[in-house]
């Protein structure tokens, strides 16, 4: 059986990574900053004075790498009624009654919110990181920015794990085959029609 | 820098409490400033310089005795000079020595997030040890008074240390040393306190001071530094000395609440999906005997 069907090109697979890897790091970094029994994470990873003074370099090539996802999968990702039919159902989804759920195209509206919390975060993160990274450029006068940017990182980081945490899992352990896809690029016929029946069609014609 | 004989009784980024902690009596040491009898000499600046072996630094001219704008990463000790009108339009000049305050309650500690970076002594001196700063500059926000400053070239964190290596061995401060006229004062807080109420009363009472008044905020749970104002009620004057500092509410509630809050979601959330594996497992797909998408 060699019948896989495209998912995901070369180019999206790329972009993929470089966000994941690039994510992971800065997620490890931050929280080692984040909570003092975290703090031996950055030991781990070379040691505190190098994971603070990657972890904003790092973060801005994965702020980047979201452009480019915007730009690539920007017209997969914009929610439309079937995506909300499909919400609605998502008890269904949850439950593994996939059967019961209505069709929808290229990606569910899962994760269409996953790509716009993630886009969303990291620009609120890449604002307030730049605040946090050089404080010394903020006049004492406006320092209620500095005393903003701590609080609004932390949250927005913590928004984006949330939103990880069910993307890693979901993609891994649930949905087998999601991860094969984003490595090879390839699904098989039956996975499309489960999963994304519209899409399917799309792509087949049949 | 130096610990020298100093026991620690707070330390940033550390969880739980600080071994030793409270084994000895806590003797607070604090700073005398009484900015009615500074006559702007800049005394104690040269020997804070002397003293830490800080180099030369650039001075700016501004029409006025300022030589620069605020304390530096080699410069930890500045008199701010401003000109101030009394009510009866003659000027007078307001001189106050600036460097950390030494709060008891720190805002740059509570910020940091390199164990060990920030330390507070038992006898409340807040000293930095370079060797553990991570350069983040998160103390830079947490401190009401503008104090901890960052040299880009070595990434790390620099500030007055109160002479902590002097003063455990038993000196007093390098500027308190150099003061001729006697406005400088170090011994223990309840001294310095005593000190400073006899001095503004006797500005009142004496000196047509109405206002006259020290400064030790409570906002920071009183400081290591405290100031005998001639006007109590216009700190600010004082070339911006907060009238009533705190550490920022936005700090407080990052370092504290948030970070449970925080700590609590993530393992919830770990927690969850592996529940949900447990209860659900993985999908199958629908046609085919695979579980997997391979083709
Ligand atoms: C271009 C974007 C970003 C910039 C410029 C930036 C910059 C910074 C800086 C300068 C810090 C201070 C300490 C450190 O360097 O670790 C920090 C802390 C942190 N960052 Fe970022 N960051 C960015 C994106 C992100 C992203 C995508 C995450 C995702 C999880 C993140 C999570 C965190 C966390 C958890 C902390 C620790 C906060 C704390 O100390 O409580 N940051 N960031
Ligand atoms: S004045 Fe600033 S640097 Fe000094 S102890 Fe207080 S918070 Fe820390
Ligand atoms: S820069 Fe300040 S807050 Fe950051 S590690 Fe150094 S002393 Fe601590
Ligand atoms: S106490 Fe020491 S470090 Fe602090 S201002 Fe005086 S001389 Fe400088």
């Amino acid at each position: 059986m060699n019948d896989g069907i495209l998912r995901y090109n070369l180019v999206e697979r790329v972009m993929h990574w470089i966000a994941a890897i690039t994510y992971c790091y800065v997620l490890l970094t931050g929280l080692a900053f984040y909570s003092p029994h975290l703090y031996w994470i950055a030991t781990l990873l070379g040691g505190a004075p190098t994971s603070r003074y990657w972890h904003p370099w790092v973060a801005l090539v994965f702020t980047a790498v979201l452009f480019w996802m915007l730009r690539q999968w920007l017209g997969d990702m914009r929610i439309t009624p079937q995506d909300r039919a499909w919400g609605d159902a998502v008890g269904h989804y949850i439950r593994n009654e996939d059967e019961n759920l209505p069709p929808i195209d290229r990606f569910n509206i899962g994760q269409k919110y996953f790509f716009w919390v993630m886009l969303y975060s990291g620009i609120v993160l890449v604002l307030t990181g730049g605040v946090l990274w050089f404080p010394e450029l903020i006049p004492w006068s406006l320092r209620s920015l500095r005393y903003a940017a701590v609080l609004l990182h932390v949250s927005a980081a913590l928004i984006s794990i949330g939103a990880f945490i069910i993307h890693v899992y979901m993609g891994t352990a649930v949905v087998r085959g999601g991860f094969t896809s984003a490595i090879r690029g390839e699904v098989s016929p039956a996975w499309a029609r489960t999963h994304h029946r519209l899409w399917y069609h799309r792509v087949t014609g049949r | 820098m130096s610990t020298g004989a100093l026991r620690i009784q707070r330390a940033s980024g550390h969880a739980g409490p600080i071994p030793g902690e409270d084994t000895q009596r806590r003797m607070q040491v604090a700073k005398l400033i009484d900015t009615t009898t500074c006559i702007g000499c800049k005394a104690c600046e040269v020997a804070c310089l002397e003293w830490n072996d800080l180099t030369f630094r650039d001075t700016v001219f501004e029409n006025s005795y300022q030589t620069m704008p605020e304390t530096a990463w080699n410069y930890w000790n500045l008199i701010k000079f401003n000109e101030h009108q009394r009510d009866d339009g003659s000027m007078m000049f307001l001189m106050r020595k600036d460097q950390c305050m030494h709060c008891a309650d720190p805002g740059c500690l509570a910020a940091c997030p390199a164990e060990n970076a920030i330390v507070q002594y038992q006898n409340g001196i807040v000293d930095f040890q370079q060797e553990y700063c991570i350069g983040c500059q998160y103390c830079v926000t947490g401190c009401p008074f503008n104090i901890p400053k960052f040299n880009s070239q070595t990434k790390k964190v620099f500030k007055c240390t109160l002479c902590s290596d002097r003063v455990g061995q038993g000196l007093e401060p390098a500027c308190i040393k150099a003061c001729p006229t006697g406005c400088l004062h170090f011994g223990t807080k309840d001294d310095m306190k005593e000190l400073a109420e006899t001095r503004a009363q006797q500005l009142r009472e004496h000196s047509g001071y109405a206002n006259a008044g020290v400064y030790d905020p409570a906002g920071v749970g009183g400081t290591g530094v405290i100031y005998v104002l001639h006007d109590i009620t216009n700190p600010e004057a004082y070339g911006g000395l907060p009238s009533n500092p705190r550490v920022p509410w936005t700090v407080r509630i990052w370092k504290g609440p948030l970070k449970w809050l925080g700590n609590l979601a993530m393992i919830g959330g770990l927690i969850g999906v592996t529940m949900h594996y447990l209860r659900y497992g993985p999908k199958h797909v629908n046609g085919s005997g695979e579980e997997g998408g391979r083709p």
